[in-house]
């Protein structure tokens, strides 16, 4: 042992929320130069406790240490002055200012009163070089894209000399190679003497960076992996659910029926010019894949709607529309889970069950008339069908962990019995549990005949859950892979560019 | 279904209602009416007297309709300035048209009405098709209306003289619920009542309503979820400048003279800071009947303080009334984080 202090230490932490005890009793430490993992079902606690670490929120009760003096933090600028910066969920930058700006927004280096852009933007390069980005610090930051994005806030975050970067889901909005850039710098950071915790339902993610791994499970901990060697898929399940959860298998088909979704030469307002056709038939589901950027999202929102195709024709169960607002997509029977929960999916300040039923909810009126008992029925029929995490239908969505926001939103397009369902990456956030319990339902909800569509950047989930793949790049559809064809490898030459090796003729 | 489950849906249900019209938002307001009421009644003897209890109630209608109007608006994340323009425009036009141009009454209170619809149909357009800002489109209106309104008349003053009776009873007229010498109900409560019971259960139990709050909080969320978001932007526009015109064909009846220069005058500010007040948030998607009602009659039990307790201060009204609602609006935010920061028993 060390006769050093950790880095930080908190010692039983609680926090109680109305109906939720979200923490109970939990401690933690981090060690100098070392990355922390932080996993636990939605719902667990783990964004509660990352927030406490770095002041946003107080606890109710517990202590915390940083270099062995006990600290008390009444805000982000208190964490941030004992050397600890969170990276937020939901990025936190300012994107009408360039990279610089944001690197120093409320620290602006300044000369006779004025902002003194040369030094800002000599020592904005400094810190990006030291996240691997190699970028004109006058860029302005709405031109990057999300990864990128997020190395800025990590050199921001650098920039105030922190010791501790805390990160909440880190890779779950960014691509494959961006993930890689973004662990290099991780692994960088380590080698520089910097601290790294960090949240992630995704599990192979963790074995490679973590050194060690903390688990919570119900607001409590539930044990730890403190040796590199140990960190394994099965162990690291069984410490977060308490029990072994089937390795995600394929299942077996459903026997496909008639074709409920059709598009002919769909040109999309972001790629013109390239026309897609697709077919999906009722009980099929499809899974399609490509690198970020490369036209899912904006694939799925023509067919829904939002971003009116530009030319081609799309049918609904045999009937011939192509939508040019979502309302006319909904009454065709599509249902669209979006990629963005906060922004697209929810009013936050809604209830649970407001949540669920807006798009039921004029169908099912009366008169125009909300029917109030359907909508409870409807939410208590929801909530245990999606293992959701809530202490009742009336709580606002904002306070649901994120994973289980997720759910609401599934549960909402659900609740509207759609033909056929859209989803953009719908397990963003999920844990492992309740991935497998949504995979389960999809593919129950593809035995009755609904046709899935689903986008998704896993290749676990495109290998596990599609019946059948297709895969972008760069705005067109570089080619479909049967159930025989599909593998990884023919995955990612397609969504290369490259074309896929026939297995099966 | 049993009939214990009944039973307990109809308590819930009652329960909704009475929580739709008493939110903890608008307890702090509440108190503040309270007070203020306290203070005008100990200062002066003239507050409590029949007459006077029964003007600021008929006043607290006429200006309660036009903060519901605006309410609508508010909820949606817009604003609407040209209330109070509305109201000298209609003010004005409606004995214009009975009196100097002889038009029947059905005619003339159809017209000014469908004259308010449009107006509203018109900013609801402008807002949505054009994508042009509410307080942007507004601010013009509050110019255009008003300028219309003393163009047509020359800035003469608009009145009925001793005629229309009947018309003007709407507004002037006085039930003795009481017997004879008690308080009388005016008229105008009963109208206000009407709309406000309307107003409240379109926004709770219709589907429109909820939609309407839910576009407020999050516009693209409700459009993801294909919800009209336009089309219903649009309604609470109408809705916004229908009540105004019907809130100054009322004021006008019961004056019986509009001056175009200054009828109506910042009536869409007492308008807004009434549903402010009332628990409406200016980012949208809250807003409760209920409240505005209260709001309303803070905006008028402050002026009746003024002109009652205080008549040396008449000329720093908008100053005091302006410290007032900022205290109130201070006192509520203070409390709310107090309740936030409060670890949760
Ligand atoms: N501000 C809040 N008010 C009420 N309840 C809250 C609040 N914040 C979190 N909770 C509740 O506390 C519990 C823990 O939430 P937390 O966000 O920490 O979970 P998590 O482990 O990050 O889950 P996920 O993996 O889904 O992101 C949840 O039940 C959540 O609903
Ligand atoms: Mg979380």
């Amino acid at each position: 042992m060390n006769a050093e202090p950790p880095l930080v230490e908190v010692k039983g932490i609680s926090k109680r929320f109305p109906g939720v005890r979200a923490l109970d009793d939990v401690s933690l430490s981090v060690g100098h130069a070392e990355v922390l993992a932080l996993i636990g079902e939605n719902g667990a606690g783990k964004s509660t406790l990352l927030k406490i670490l770095a002041g946003v929120q107080p606890p109710d009760d517990g202590e915390m240490l940083v270099a062995g003096r006990p600290v008390r933090f009444r805000g982000v600028e208190d964490a941030l002055q004992a050397g600890i910066a969170l990276i937020h969920q939901e990025l936190n930058l300012a994107d009408n200012l360039d990279v610089a700006g944001n690197i120093f927004l409320g620290r602006e280096p300044r000369r006779f009163g004025l902002l003194d852009l040369a030094t800002m933007g000599r020592e904005a390069a400094e810190w990006l070089g030291l996240v691997g980005l190699d970028l004109d610090p006058a860029t302005p930051l709405s031109q990057l894209p999300i990864g990128r994005q997020q190395l800025v806030e990590i050199a921001k975050a650098l920039s105030t000399r922190a010791r501790l970067l805390i990160m909440d889901e880190p890779t779950s909005s960014l691509s494959a190679r961006e993930t890689e850039t973004l662990f290099r710098v991780v692994k960088e950071l380590r080698s520089r003497g910097v601290s790294v915790i960090w949240i992630s339902h995704r599990l192979g993610e963790v074995k490679e960076l973590a050194d060690r791994v903390l688990v919570l499970r119900d607001g409590k901990n539930a044990g730890e992996i403190s040796t590199r060697a140990e960190i394994e898929h099965d162990r690291m399940i069984r410490m977060m659910v308490g029990r072994d959860i089937d390795r995600l298998a394929r299942r077996p088909s459903h026997r496909p029926g008639d074709v409920v979704l059709s598009a002919r030469d769909l040109r999309t307002p972001a790629h013109p010019g390239h026309p897609i056709s697709l077919e999906v038939r009722a009980g099929e589901i499809i899974g399609i894949a490509g690198l970020v950027g490369a036209g899912r999202t904006e694939l799925l929102t023509t067919l829904f709607g939002i971003t009116p195709a530009v030319g081609g024709s799309m049918a609904v169960a045999g009937r011939a529309v192509t939508p040019r607002t979502p309302i006319e997509a909904i009454s065709a029977g599509l249902a669209l889970v979006p990629e963005d929960r906060k922004q697209q999916g929810l009013v936050l300040e809604m209830a649970v069950r407001e949540n669920m039923s807006l798009v039921a909810l004029w169908p099912e009126s009366r008169a125009g008339f909300v029917d109030f008992a359907r909508e409870r029925r409807l939410a208590a029929e929801m909530i245990p069908a999606l293992a959701i995490k809530t202490p009742g239908d009336r709580q606002a969505v904002q306070f649901l962990s994120g994973g289980n926001q997720q759910k609401v939103v599934l549960a909402k397009w659900l609740a509207m019995k759609p033909k056929v369902l859209l989803l953009d990456e719908p397990t963003r956030g999920i844990d492992v549990g309740a991935k497998a319990e949504i995979y389960d339902l999809v593919h129950r909800l593809a035995g009755e005949g609904l046709a899935v569509v689903f986008v998704s950047s896993e290749m676990e989930e495109i290998l596990s859950l599609a019946d059948r793949a297709l895969v972008m790049h760069e705005g067109r559809l570089a080619g479909g892979l049967s159930r025989g064809d599909l593998t990884e490898e023919n995955v990612m030459r397609l969504a290369a560019g490259g074309s896929a090796e026939r297995m099966s003729a | 279904m049993s009939g214990q489950a009944t039973t307990g849906n109809r308590a819930e249900a009652g329960w909704r209602v009475l929580r739709g019209l008493v939110s903890p938002k608008i307890l702090g307001i509440i108190g503040l009416l309270a007070v203020v009421c306290l203070y005008t009644a100990l200062a002066s003897d003239n507050f409590l007297k029949v007459g006077n209890l029964e003007n600021i109630v008929h006043r607290t209608a006429l200006f309660g309709i036009l903060s519901i109007g605006v309410a609508f608006v508010i909820i949606t994340g817009g604003i609407d300035l040209s209330i109070g323009s509305v109201v000298c425009l209609v003010g004005v036009l409606l004995p214009w048209l009975l009196v100097q141009h002889g038009w029947s009454v059905p005619a003339g209170v159809g017209f000014v009405l469908s004259l308010g619809a449009g107006i509203g149909l018109v900013h609801g357009l402008l807002v949505t098709k054009l994508g042009l800002q509410p307080f942007v489109v507004t601010l013009c209106g509050l110019l255009i209306y008003r300028g219309v309104a003393r163009g047509l008349t020359q800035d003469q003053s608009q009145g009925f003289g001793t005629a229309y009776k009947g018309l003007r009873s709407l507004a002037t007229n006085r039930f003795p619920i009481f017997g004879e010498g008690g308080f009388e109900l005016p008229a105008t409560t009963l109208i206000f009542l009407v709309i406000a019971v309307l107003a409240a259960v379109f926004l709770n139990r219709t589907v429109w309503g909820r939609y309407l709050l839910a576009l407020g909080r999050n516009e693209q969320a409700a459009r993801y979820s294909g919800i009209d978001t336009g089309r219903m932007k649009l309604l609470a526009y109408v809705i916004s400048s229908t009540l105004a015109a019907l809130g100054g064909m009322l004021f006008v009846l019961d004056i019986n003279a509009a001056q175009p220069s200054d009828f109506g005058n910042f009536y869409e500010l007492y308008a807004i800071a009434a549903a402010v007040l009332g628990g409406c948030s200016l980012r949208g998607g809250e807003g409760s009947i209920l409240g505005l009602l209260v709001g309303s009659a803070l905006m008028v039990v402050l002026n009746n303080m003024i002109n009652l307790a205080h008549p040396q201060y008449q000329n720093v009204e908008f100053a005091i009334i302006g410290g007032v609602i900022l205290a109130g609006v201070i006192a509520d935010e203070l409390v709310r984080r107090a309740a936030r920061r409060r670890p949760a028993a």
